[in-house]
């Protein structure tokens, strides 16, 4: 292994045991999955980037979007990405520092940073989880046009966002979810929203402090606020009420958006989701002494080439997704 | 598999006494960089939104910058590319780069000609 078949004569190049690359087969298998996977990721962000800028004008501003961080109220854009952020290149360090306690033949650290690895994954899953239940579940709902626009309320005297909650008018009158038991051709309706277009009409017309913010990115990088005059005409084009966001309509802004972000966060997550699976297998090996007895830990080494990879992604889908 | 480690970064300018101690380093910096990331991107300095360059905002080329930073100390330090050999990193580098350098041009080239149509077409998308 260390000193195989150098330069020695040139007939036996083709004979085997030649280590051009100077890399194991395992490892340069392991490279050929991370080239290929780096690309079906970036095609993934491509393909983001491409109806971003078919959008340009009416992208929500992922600052917006992203604002809650777990048992806190309040807006705090972006922070708790951040922390996961963190926490997955924390993950990476300890898995670093387990390759390095293998190269040393030290199976204690190697257990103990393995394990690290392995709750630094978890914790990012979890919060992963979180996020996608918070931007289904959505905070201030909004109505959706016609075209398939989006418009959203803002109070005009403080500017902040206004939830339908906070002004839609409780009309009389009976709405029933129509369930899958009901229907003759089970056949399910989909779910009721908390009001109706004509209470969030009549609640707008009724509160003179609330006014419309459409998609339209103004000059100025923010949303473009409509007039109370442009908000009363505006609302006539309403067809629906939005909460929360699903694969085809999402209260942030354009369809798109949602789709992307359960797409290239989903499909980030399952690999770090994997990922947490085969660390799990490899820490019982090297429980087990696998290693110990094979006498090298290349398997950690393979699967910390996986993990970082992991890492390396998410760092551009942070920048990619809510940075710029 | 030579387990020797180079143990310099920034072009030799910071020298680390082992490979552990590289690690915590690498992190210390990558850490440095995020948190200059996240402040960048709440505070929104007026100078690096309103001043563009090749249709971007400055602020968003210096986010992509700073991301390739990154990536570039987890690969090298990380993944141990800085101690693999020559042929093999530039293999695995240089061709995703110039995979992806290619689609991302072809790509945004042509969502912006869909921009414009949908602004200057005759039909309207906003109603």
């Amino acid at each position: 292994m260390e000193t195989s078949v150098t330069t020695a004569s040139e007939g036996r190049v083709w004979g085997g045991g030649n280590r051009p690359l100077d890399a194991s087969y395992g490892k340069l298998m392991m490279w050929f999955f991370i080239v290929s996977d780096a690309l079906t990721f970036s095609g993934f962000l491509a393909s983001y980037g491409f109806s971003r800028f078919k959008f340009i004008e009416t992208w929500p501003i992922a600052d917006e979007v992203f604002t809650h961080v777990p048992f806190f109220h309040g807006n705090f854009p972006m922070y708790y990405v951040a922390f996961m952020t963190f926490i997955l290149i924390m993950s990476s360090v300890t898995m670093v520092l387990a390759v390095d306690a293998g190269h040393k033949m030290i199976q204690k650290k190697v257990i103990l940073y393995m394990f690290l690895t392995i709750i630094g994954g978890a914790i990012f899953v979890g919060s992963q989880a979180w996020e996608w239940a918070t931007f289904i579940k959505g905070d201030y709902g909004a109505i959706e046009t016609k075209g398939g626009r989006i418009l959203q309320f803002v109070k005009a005297d403080t500017g902040e966002r206004a939830a339908l909650a906070d002004f839609a008018k409780t009309l009389p009158g009976e709405r029933v979810d129509h369930e899958r038991r009901n229907g003759i051709w089970f056949y399910q309706d989909k779910a009721l929203p908390s009001f109706t277009v004509n209470e969030v009409t009549e609640g707008l017309l009724a509160n003179p402090n609330i006014l419309i913010r459409t998609e339209t990115i103004t000059e100025a990088g923010e949303k473009q606020l409509l007039t109370r005059e442009e908000s009363l005409t505006r609302i006539k084009d309403a067809t629906e009420v939005v909460e929360g966001a699903n694969l085809i309509h999402n209260e942030y802004g354009s369809r798109l958006f949602a789709d992307f972000f359960f797409f290239i966060t989903g499909f980030h997550g399952f690999h770090v989701f994997s990922g947490v699976v085969i660390n799990i297998i490899i820490f019982f090996n090297i429980i087990l002494g696998t290693y110990e007895r094979r006498g090298h830990y290349e398997m950690v080494e393979k699967v910390g080439l996986y993990w970082h990879f992991v890492d390396l992604v998410w760092v551009f889908v942070f920048t990619f997704f809510y940075l710029v | 598999m030579a387990h020797e480690h180079k143990l310099e970064i920034f072009r030799g300018l910071l020298k680390f006494k082992s490979n552990t101690q590289k690690i915590w380093g690498v992190l210390v910096f990558l850490t440095i960089v995020t948190g200059v990331e996240v402040v960048l991107g709440i505070t929104k300095p007026y100078v690096l939104t309103s001043n563009t360059f090749v249709g971007m905002k400055i602020l968003n080329w210096i986010f992509i910058a700073l991301t390739l930073v990154k990536a570039y100390y987890i690969a090298w330090d990380f993944m141990h590319l800085r101690d693999e050999k020559n042929s093999l990193r530039r293999a695995v580098v240089w061709t995703p780069i110039f995979l992806v350098s290619y689609l991302i041009f072809i790509l945004l080239y042509e969502a912006d000609y869909i921009y414009t149509v949908f602004r200057d077409g005759f039909v309207t998308w906003d109603f």
